[in-house]
């Protein structure tokens, strides 16, 4: 099996790419939408007397991470269809995958920015900052790496996720595992199998190094100490 | 200049935070807010840059109201240090320094010379910190480099709540003296925040105490302490107000002409006799040039030996400038309980004694005839 595999490989690295940059493919678009709008979102719900709000926001994000991958696939084929746009494929996996990737980082972004000591923020709007400045140049700086981490994770898990999504169409990595599984093909889910859990690791340090770039040098030598 | 007209802080729990605070700080006035917590001083502080709205009344600045000004523009115009610092620990020393000329726009080059100057004023080495971050320096090397902040744009007012009073006593101490001596040169109008009587005196041309939101003696930090206006202010001040109120004097102030001086050629036995004449247990040895190079008792002389050999370096001075509360814990470790004061030349200028310096506090003790003397508390 473990040989058939490798052959598979040898003979078909064009294949194997293929469903790796849709995987990869699937990952950035929805993880790009997921960062923005929760991004937004965090940012928006950490203003002052919005706890309730926030409060909301993130019980309503923890539910969705709570539906299983396929349930949500069902939902909103049933949603997309009503409103005449594709229901199978690309679609409901990249609007499955945004939705799941809002939690984490909506959750860090808020508790980023709510984490700032509030002896900076005084000091800030003492000397004049206004508070789009406050945002920009004190509370926001000092959140980006805890964002990336909330992002870090949120794309990790898509990774997985995005897998199951073949079943309905959206092709990547799950291609090689659920065709291996309907014809008993084990070579071909462990190609699969494999491609998916490197992809995830690899990503992983990617983003953490990403993570420790976006950090400021002042803050990084405080953890240092 | 600041003045406050009739300034009101409801807040919306419905306390009455501060209640009809009428008061004026001169140009280049240091003015201490001090109280009791809950007492409305640092309300009272921050409703000047806005930070806290006011209720009703009126506070101008340099004779403009406040509430014309557009908010930012108004605390770009105020310099602003608190106990927590708040340093932004994502920028270097250079860019805290010059949050406010950033915030005005200045240019890069001129933000970078303002931060090494005022790293001078603070005492600290723009080549060593210029480009270091908050965290690596300590809590008072953090503290400075705020006050340096506060002075980013160069301010003509100051606003100051309890900056000294997160750092551990001794650092205290040399960031009060080290602020003095700047106040001294830059000569701002500060309102500064503490509960610290000891720091209020210290620090302030002018004292104003407060109590449950209402101002109850503002006057310098001497009238405080010798003409407290009521039992609230004799309490606050403390029973040791007499002591507090050492520091307040100079050496310079108190200290007598030296009654007994010697010259070093001058024959033992010929200064056994002065000092018997004058009825001194000591004399003190100066040479051509007055400076001071000792004390000499009647035991020195006993054994006829030549001055030149008895003499004995002084191990205590003060200067003009050393206020008495120093002095006098000098005192009580000098040998003769006598002290000698310098001049800046070293020069001996006068002499502190405990007796003379009862009989000069005396005299600012308006209230001492009707003081039981403090064991009434």
């Amino acid at each position: 099996m473990w040989i058939q595999a490798w052959n598979y490989l040898l003979n078909h690295p064009d294949k194997i790419l293929g469903w790796t940059l849709q995987h990869l493919y699937i990952i950035l678009v929805a993880n790009v939408a997921a960062a923005i709008i929760g991004i937004l979102i965090g940012i928006y719900i950490s203003g002052k007397g919005r706890e309730h709000i926030a409060e909301t926001v993130i019980y309503f994000a923890s539910i969705m991470m709570t539906i299983p991958s396929l349930a949500l696939y069902g939902i909103l084929m049933g949603i997309l269809s009503l409103l005449s746009l594709p229901s199978i494929g690309f679609l409901p996996v990249v609007i499955a995958l945004t939705l799941y990737g809002l939690l984490p980082i909506i959750r860090n972004t808020y508790a980023a920015i709510r984490e700032v000591d509030p002896a900076m923020i005084e000091a800030g709007r003492g000397m004049g900052m206004s508070e789009k400045q406050i945002l920009t140049k004190v509370k926001l700086p000092l959140a980006v790496p805890i964002i990336m981490a909330g992002l870090r994770q949120a794309v990790v898990m898509n990774i997985g996720i995005a897998a199951i999504g073949s079943y309905i169409g959206a092709g990547g990595l799950g291609q090689p595992i659920f065709r291996g599984i309907a014809n008993y093909r084990t070579d071909l889910i462990l190609i699969g199998a494999i491609c998916v859990s490197l992809l995830s690791i690899i990503v992983d340090m990617i983003m953490g190094r990403l993570e420790w770039l976006t950090t400021p040098k002042g803050v990084r030598i405080r953890r240092n100490q | 200049m600041i003045k406050l007209e009739h300034v009101r802080k409801i807040f919306t729990d419905g306390t009455e935070a501060v209640k009809d605070l009428s008061l004026e700080i001169g140009e280049g006035e240091f003015c201490v807010f001090l109280g009791p917590s809950g007492c409305g001083k640092t309300t009272s502080m921050k409703m000047i840059n806005r930070l806290i709205p006011m209720t009703s009344g009126k506070i101008y600045i340099q004779g403009v109201d406040t509430m014309k000004l557009n908010v930012n523009e108004l605390r770009r115009g105020i310099g602003y240090a608190i106990q927590n610092i708040g340093l932004f620990p994502h920028l270097t020393v250079e860019q805290n320094i010059a949050t406010v000329p950033m915030l005005k726009n200045w240019s890069r080059a001129k933000q970078r010379s303002r931060a090494e100057e005022l790293l001078d004023l603070v005492g600290m080495d723009p080549g060593i910190f210029i480009d270091r971050y908050p965290s690596e320096l300590s809590g008072g090397q953090q503290q400075r480099i705020g006050v340096a902040r506060s002075l980013g744009a160069d301010p003509p007012i100051l606003l100051m709540d309890e900056p000294f009073g997160a750092i551990d006593p001794i650092t205290r101490v040399n960031l009060q003296d080290e602020f003095l001596k700047i106040q001294a040169k830059i000569k701002k109008t500060i309102a500064f925040v503490t509960h610290d009587i000891n720091e209020a005196i210290k620090m302030g041309d002018k004292i104003v105490l407060m109590k449950d939101g209402e101002l109850v003696q503002y006057s310098d930090p001497s009238s405080l302490l010798y003409t407290p206006k009521n039992e609230f202010v004799r309490n606050f001040v403390g029973a040791d107000r007499v002591l507090k109120s050492l520091r307040l004097h100079k050496a310079k102030d108190v200290m007598q002409k030296p009654p007994l001086l010697v010259q070093i050629g001058e024959a033992p036995s010929r200064i056994k006799e002065r000092m018997e004449k004058n009825m001194l247990k000591w004399a003190m040895l100066v040479d051509e040039n007055e400076h001071f190079l000792g004390w000499i008792t009647p035991d020195d002389l006993k054994e006829s030996k030549r001055i030149k050999d008895i003499i004995k370096p002084p191990t205590v001075t003060a200067t003009l400038g050393t206020p008495l509360n120093e002095a006098l814990s000098m005192m009580f470790n000098s040998v003769i309980g006598t002290l000698a004061v310098l001049d800046d030349k070293k020069r001996l200028a006068g002499v502190l004694s405990f007796q003379h310096m009862r009989d000069v506090l005396g005299q600012y003790m308006d209230d001492s005839k009707t003081d039981t003397g403090g064991i009434q508390g």
